[in-house]
């Protein structure tokens, strides 16, 4: 319609020198086809999506949609990249969420415009965000070695010589020899350390500008530290009870019920902190209410190996009988419990994807797992066995053996390892490892101290602002804050699969009925209302009916009251007998003993 | 006055005629006195009279032709019936017709018709029945009315999005032609051009086509119209006639004329055929082709097998129909006809494969039809089933020994012919003893039947073990399916076992020590037969050395004393389902190299308190492995079986027999009276030997779930592709989320929606259909290539039309 005049007049004013002006009776063959081919996608988009659209919107659209399928601009030239730049497979498989629906011929009419439509919404999120992928530049980069040479060869100190100053800054050691050994924590941003030395050493720092917000003694034993939500507060598992703390180091509460704490989680998006204790309680406190979620005694002893699947904000506990064993707070009972080592589990993690596990025990082996088929993908033996165990972001694996840390690449990719990628030695016993989340560096609490080793390709490049901001201004985390504390995910929706929750309950009635007996105390139904039966003869008048329903009900009320009645009387007269024999007792002298 | 009087003393005249005839004597008397007064009132009088007589009379039909109406007053034609005395003809009417020139032809040939047509007129309809008809009309136009909106309606429930107010004006910039419809050529130049332009019927603005273009394309897209509606006319009313014709025909129950027809169609087929044979051979070998494929579509299918309703039916009349049987014999033929295997001219390994498979299948599937089978033909492949559940049974009890088999295996071969006819006769014989030791069942005279023959009693014998096995063992049911899987390896071992009796070589089997040896052939094979049953016979024994305990004590017995046997036999089907403690956590470990070898130890330092034993302890609890793998099974097992539903028993000692201490309820009660509940579902950690995963619903994320699939969706999967992908930022980008999170209805502030109209309605459509029309004209008439291949069509077109003529 407007379409060829347009064309028209645009290559009047522009082309003046180049062809003659264009007229309408001059048919050439180009025009045709584009005539054609812009025919064909006025249907093709007639079909495609049957709305209501204004004129001039259709205008503009057809006006674009002509430009691109021509291929040419006003200056006549020729797209060379025409229509969307494609996206490649991997990145819309990375976005793909589900299967698509296969049997829409099956479906009710309504439902599958119903369908469709999703369909489109879905496949439309997925390729945005697809192509929203190139906005994350950053990819992580690993050591090489140069021919011959083991990378696990090459020490700190040359890394951080090589590197530039703010990256070589990142090693470092930390001599603290009084009150070691220590454990320790980054916060989830990867900007704060929490240590926490075994004799009452407790220190938060800015690790990266050495800042340290604050240091104290708590007179007791430190048996673990764990940073909550924020880098406002934490909590430390001393001997007796459970404290939070400031970043001050003021001590906020003093939880008397989470006693004996040996191990310790934090659920960020559930604001659930996961406890395990000497007396073999798992307990889930809610930090953001400040009250117990659920205690659940899980009769196995002291539990000193804890790991949490940050998939699905299950809790796995190590057990000294090789099992490792899995924990939502809604049952009292583990959701899966498998048998991993023939001696006791020493320490265990899993990825961040909740694919993969990973378990050394007591045997000297290091087993990965694959935690959603349970089953068991490559074995390893260590000499020395490992006793702490972290994973990256990225999937490195740090495990300390002795004195000496060592970082595996690929644990589940490729073929099974031979040889540690890195490896570092340290002194003292390593008492715990973590990974700096957005960093290279891995952390190393041990007796003598703390080390900030420099792991090349251990943390993730890109980080997603809105969750977690590395370079948060105050006002930013605050807000951070609230909104995260308005999208916390409710407790009841810990499960082995997160996506139960988009599944529809394919429960019985037998079995809700149950769950609801349980729930409530009683059956609802298990003495059904009365329904007057119907009469002739004007006996089934509503007044007739309501005369009748209440006979029963009177009589239903009068056989309560006959019971309570008579509980009462038996009461009293226990009451009285009691009396009686009391008053006989009263009346007992010295001599009753012999009347008989 | 005069005038008048006279007028009035004439009609007098004339009643007074007419009375005359009519009235009594005693009347004329009445009447006489009346004409003396010379009153105006007398006629009126006189007539008022005549009413009072005829009222008396009762004649009701006089009162209604006195009756006074406009139209009787007036006629139509002026003229009136009672002016001549007689009746007034159609044709005096329509003679005046006849001659009148104006009058049309038509009218004149319809009143003809009229005139001669003899019929009565139809009643008009009455009241009840005009209204219902008004009504079903006005129904329907109103309907087709509201209909119209239909379209509208839906598509803006459709709609993802619908904007208030419907029509907007279209802000921003307009098209140029818009803009330049007000311009008018003024320079003398352009008035020239315009001019010419005009005169050519050019296009001045924006249009493409000239008035004379678009005016000839209107023309031929209606002309097309017509002629694309005639053909669809044509062929939805012949569609309808066949549709007709099908219904009535389909309606005809009798069955000679659907035999008749038959008959003919294939009779016209074959005919067809044979011509095509001899015109067109490549047509007739696709029509070849295409029988064969319905015979290789029979042969897949399971028509004209014992299968169908009706063959069953014939298969139960057989006995007493001779044409019932005769007919299934026909539909059997037929089957075997359409079933035969074409033999394919094949290559020797195609034979020897067919050899092959004939091994693998159980021999007697091969066996030759025995001859005393039942008249009925269905029946006959009974026996061999029948004998293929007995041979089942031994199975349990026979042992492989694979030693001895690998030698006969060559042998077998050769005598595998000989042995068919054989073996069948002593499933047969086999049967025989079985349902005779069925019927003695419960007068159990061991004694006596052991002089009888031996073979024969060996072979009742073990048909009992096999009947007790079955009763005792009421769980272990799963066994027999698998037995029959094995039904081949059965055949096999069998045969195995009838040659060894053959090889004078062969020692004697243990158990075939204790009888004497027989000579005869068949004894021989009855004996062996024996031997393989000889350890069912010590089952037995071992089952009655326990007999005394409670069934499910023997139950656990007989199963334990299988688990001895099958120590040597690898497929058993319990033995499979339980753990091996080997296969749990035994992988080759890779062992990894650290070329930092730590000098620390843990126990060191780690553990201060435990001191120097802690090396000791952990030392002791590494190796302490099997402990824990067997602890973890007894656990697992543990679950299994709370796990699994429990039997109940329900019967009552002492109800229908008698009670009391020491005695129990009959077997046959007992199980009567044992519900057994449907198996639990599959264990999710069947097949995962070191992990238990619960069972237990999680109820607490239940509450949150949609626990009912909600209106348009059928089943849960498509409920559940349609929530799948998330709506909030977490997950999408921002432009994802304001698509996704869009309000359905946009309402523009301040202004002011009103309903739909009419005009937005009509018009709409029209647009609608003229923009999807336009671009098509473009296309023919301007295009070179395009507008070429239109015409072309087009030409076609006219050339099918003019064929048609």
């Amino acid at each position: 319609m407007a379409a060829p005049v347009q064309e028209a007049l645009a290559n009047t004013h522009v082309e003046k020198k180049k062809k003659p002006p264009k007229r309408y009776w001059e048919e050439t063959k180009n025009e045709d086809d584009k005539n054609t081919d812009k025919d064909v996608k006025d249907k093709n988009s007639e079909g495609e999506a049957p709305q209501e659209v204004s004129d001039k919107k259709d205008d503009e659209r057809r006006k674009k949609r002509k430009r691109r399928i021509d291929g040419k601009f006003i200056s006549g030239k020729k797209d060379p990249f025409p229509g969307e730049a494609p996206i490649p497979q991997e990145q819309l498989k990375k976005f793909q969420r589900g299967k698509k629906f296969q049997k829409l011929n099956r479906a009710r009419k309504k439902a599958k415009e119903i369908i469709t439509q999703s369909e489109a919404a879905s496949a439309l999120a997925q390729k945005e965000a697809a192509r929203y992928d190139l906005l994350l530049p950053e990819e992580a980069g690993f050591l090489e070695g140069e021919e011959g040479e083991d990378t696990c060869t090459v020490s700190q100190e040359d890394i951080a010589e090589a590197v530039d100053i703010t990256s070589g800054a990142k090693y470092f050691n930390l001599h603290l020899t009084q009150f070691g050994p220590y454990r320790l924590d980054y916060s989830r941003t990867g900007r704060h350390l929490l240590l926490g030395g075994r004799r009452g050493h407790v220190s938060c720092i800015e690790w990266q500008t050495k800042n340290l917000m604050c240091e104290m003694n708590v007179m007791e034993t430190v048996q673990d530290i764990k940073w909550l939500h924020t880098e406002a507060m934490f909590a430390v598992a001393q001997k007796k009870w459970l404290y939070i703390y400031d970043s001050k180091g003021i001590e906020l509460h003093c939880i008397k019920k989470f006693n004996d704490v040996l191990r310790m989680q934090f659920l960020p998006y559930h604001f659930l902190l996961a406890t395990a204790s000497a007396t073999g309680f798992l307990q889930y406190l809610d930090v953001s209410v400040g009250k117990e979620v659920a205690a659940i005694c899980t009769k196995s002893g002291r539990l000193d190996v804890m790991a949490q699947n940050p998939y699905n904000a299950i809790i796995h506990l190590g057990h000294p009988n090789g099992t490792v064993s899995l924990w939502s707070p809604n049952q009292k009972e583990p959701l899966v419990k498998m048998l991993c080592h023939r001696g006791a589990v020493r320490s265990l993690t899993v990825d961040k994807t909740g694919t993969y596990m990973v378990t050394s025990g007591l045997d000297r082996k290091l087993k990965v797992y694959d935690i959603r088929a349970f089953k068991p993908l490559h074995k390893y033996f260590l000499p020395a066995g490992a006793s702490c165990l972290s994973l990256s972001q990225k999937g490195l694996l740090s495990a300390a053996t002795g004195d000496v840390v060592q970082v595996y690449r690929d644990v589940w990719g490729g073929g099974p390892i031979s040889k540690p990628y890195m490896a570092h030695r340290v002194r003292g016993s390593v008492w715990g490892v973590g990974f700096c989340p957005f960093e290279d560096v891995l952390g190393i609490g041990h007796g003598e101290g703390f080390t900030s080793m420099i792991v090349p390709g251990a943390g993730e490049p890109n980080f997603d602002a809105l969750d977690v901001n590395p370079y948060r201004s105050l006002k930013q985390r605050q807000e951070w804050e609230v909104k995260a504390l308005l999208e916390k995910v409710q407790p009841e929706l810990i499960g082995l699969d997160p996506g139960l929750l988009g599944k529809v309950d394919q429960a019985t009635f037998e079995q809700k009925h149950k769950e609801r007996v349980e729930a409530l105390g009683y059956d609802p139904l298990a003495n059904e209302k009365f329904k007057p039966r119907f009469k002739k003869r004007g006996k089934s008048a509503a007044g007739a009916v309501e005369k009748r329903k209440k006979k029963v009900a009177h009589e239903d009320q009068r056989d309560v009251i006959r019971k309570t009645v008579e509980e009462r009387m038996e009461r009293e007269k226990e009451r009285k007998e009691s009396a009686k024999q009391q008053a006989e007792q009263g009346r007992k002298t010295a001599l009753d003993r012999f009347k008989k | 006055m005069d005038s008048s009087q006279r007028k009035r003393g004439k009609m007098a005249a004339v009643l007074v005629d007419e009375d005359e005839e009519e009235l009594s004597p005693d009347e004329e008397n009445i009447i006489s006195a009346s004409e003396d007064e010379e009153d105006s009132d007398d006629d009126r009088k006189h007539t008022k009279l005549l009413e009072a007589i005829s009222s008396l009379g009762g004649k009701r039909k006089r009162m209604q032709a006195e009756r006074s109406e406009a139209s009787l007053q007036i006629s139509e034609f002026s003229v009136n019936a009672d002016g001549a005395g007689e009746k007034v003809e159609l044709s005096d009417l329509l003679g005046s017709v006849e001659k009148t020139p104006g009058a049309p032809n038509k009218t004149k040939k319809q009143l003809k018709n009229l005139q001669n047509s003899k019929e009565t007129l139809e009643l008009p309809l009455s009241r009840q029945q005009t209204e219902k008809i008004q009504r079903s009309v006005a129904y329907e136009r109103s309907s087709k009315e509201v209909s119209r909106w239909e379209s509208v309606i839906t598509q803006n429930q459709k709609a993802e999005q619908i904007i208030f107010p419907l029509k907007q004006e279209t802000a921003g910039p307009k098209r140029v032609e818009q803009v330049v419809a007000g311009w008018k050529a003024q320079t003398p130049l352009e008035q020239q051009i315009f001019s010419l332009l005009h005169s050519n019927h050019q296009p001045i603005t924006d249009p493409v086509l000239t008035p004379m273009e678009e005016a000839s394309i209107r023309a031929m897209s209606l002309e097309e119209a017509k002629i694309r509606r005639a053909e669809l006319q044509k062929a939805r009313a012949l569609q309808s006639y066949y549709e007709a014709k099908a219904r009535r025909e389909k309606k005809i129950k009798s069955k000679k004329y659907h035999k008749v027809q038959k008959k003919a169609k294939r009779k016209e087929f074959l005919k067809q055929f044979d011509e095509m044979m001899k015109t067109d051979p490549a047509a007739a070998l696709e029509e070849l082709k295409k029988m064969e494929l319905s015979r290789m579509e029979e042969r897949m299918s399971l028509k004209h097998q014992n299968s169908g309703k009706w063959a069953k039916t014939k298969a139960i009349m057989a006995k007493y129909d001779d044409s019932a049987r005769k007919a299934m014999q026909q539909q059997l033929e037929l089957n075997k006809e359409l079933t035969q295997k074409l033999i394919v001219p094949s290559d020797d390994d195609d034979e020897g494969n067919g050899d092959d498979e004939a091994s693998a299948l159980p021999d007697f599937v091969n066996e030759p039809e025995s001859a005393d089978g039942s008249v009925n033909p269905w029946m006959r492949g009974k026996l061999s089933s029948e004998g293929r559940e007995v041979t089942a049974d031994p199975d349990t009890t026979t042992t492989e020994e694979p030693a001895s088999s690998q030698r006969r295996e060559e042998e077998q071969d050769q005598e595998e012919e000989e042995e068919e006819n054989e073996e069948e006769q002593l499933l047969r014989h086999f049967e025989t003893k079985r349902k005779l030791r069925q019927d003695e069942e419960d007068d159990l005279v061991p004694v006596a039947q052991e002089k009888e023959d031996g073979a024969q009693e060996d072979a009742r014998e073990t048909a009992r073990d096999v009947q007790e096995e079955e009763e005792e063992e009421e769980e272990e049911d799963e066994e027999e399916e698998e037995q029959e899987e094995v039904v081949s390896e059965f055949n096999a071992l069998f045969n195995r076992l009838m040659k060894r009796t053959r090889t004078p070589t062969e020692p004697p089997p243990p158990g075939k020590a204790s009888r004497p040896q027989e000579a005869e052939l068949a004894h021989e094979e009855e004996g062996l037969l024996d031997e393989g049953l000889v350890r069912a016979r010590t089952m037995e024994d071992l089952e009655a050395l326990v007999h005394d305990g409670t069934v499910e004590e023997t139950a656990v017995s007989v199963s334990h004393a299988a688990s001895v046997d099958t120590a040597s036999e690898p497929h058993s089907k319990k033995k499979k389902k339980e753990i091996d403690p080997s296969e749990v956590l035994t992988k080759d470990a890779n062992v990894i190299k650290v070329p930092l070898a730590p000098t620390l130890v843990e126990g060191d330092e780690g553990e201060e308190e435990e001191g120097p034993s802690a090396q000791m302890s952990i030392i002791k609890e590494a190796f302490a492995g099997d402990d824990v793998i067997s602890d973890f099974l007894k656990d697992k097992k543990k679950q299994e079986e709370a796990g699994q539903p429990k039997v109940v028993d329900l019967t009552l000692p002492g109800w229908g027999e008698w009670g009391g201490v020491g005695l129990k309820p009959s077997r046959y009660k007992r199980r009567k009276f044992r519900l057994k509940p449907p198996p639990a579902a599959p264990r999710k950690d069947q097949k995962l030997p070191a992990v238990i995963i619960s069972e237990k619903r999680n109820s607490s994320i239940a509450l949150h779930q949609v626990s009912q699939l909600p209106f348009p969706f059928q089943d849960s999967t498509q409920f559940e592709t349609c929530i799948r992908s998330p709506v909030g930022q977490t997950w999408n980008t921002q432009n994802t989320v304001k698509k996704l999170t869009a309000p359905k209805v946009v309402t523009k502030l301040g202004s002011i929606i009103e309903p739909l109209k009419k005009e937005d309605l009509l018009p709409e459509e029209k647009s609608a259909g003229a923009l999807k029309k336009r671009p098509q004209i473009v296309l023919e008439e301007k295009g070179g290539n395009a507008g070429k291949r239109g015409g072309g069509a087009r030409r076609a077109q006219q050339q099918k039309r003019k064929k048609k003529k």
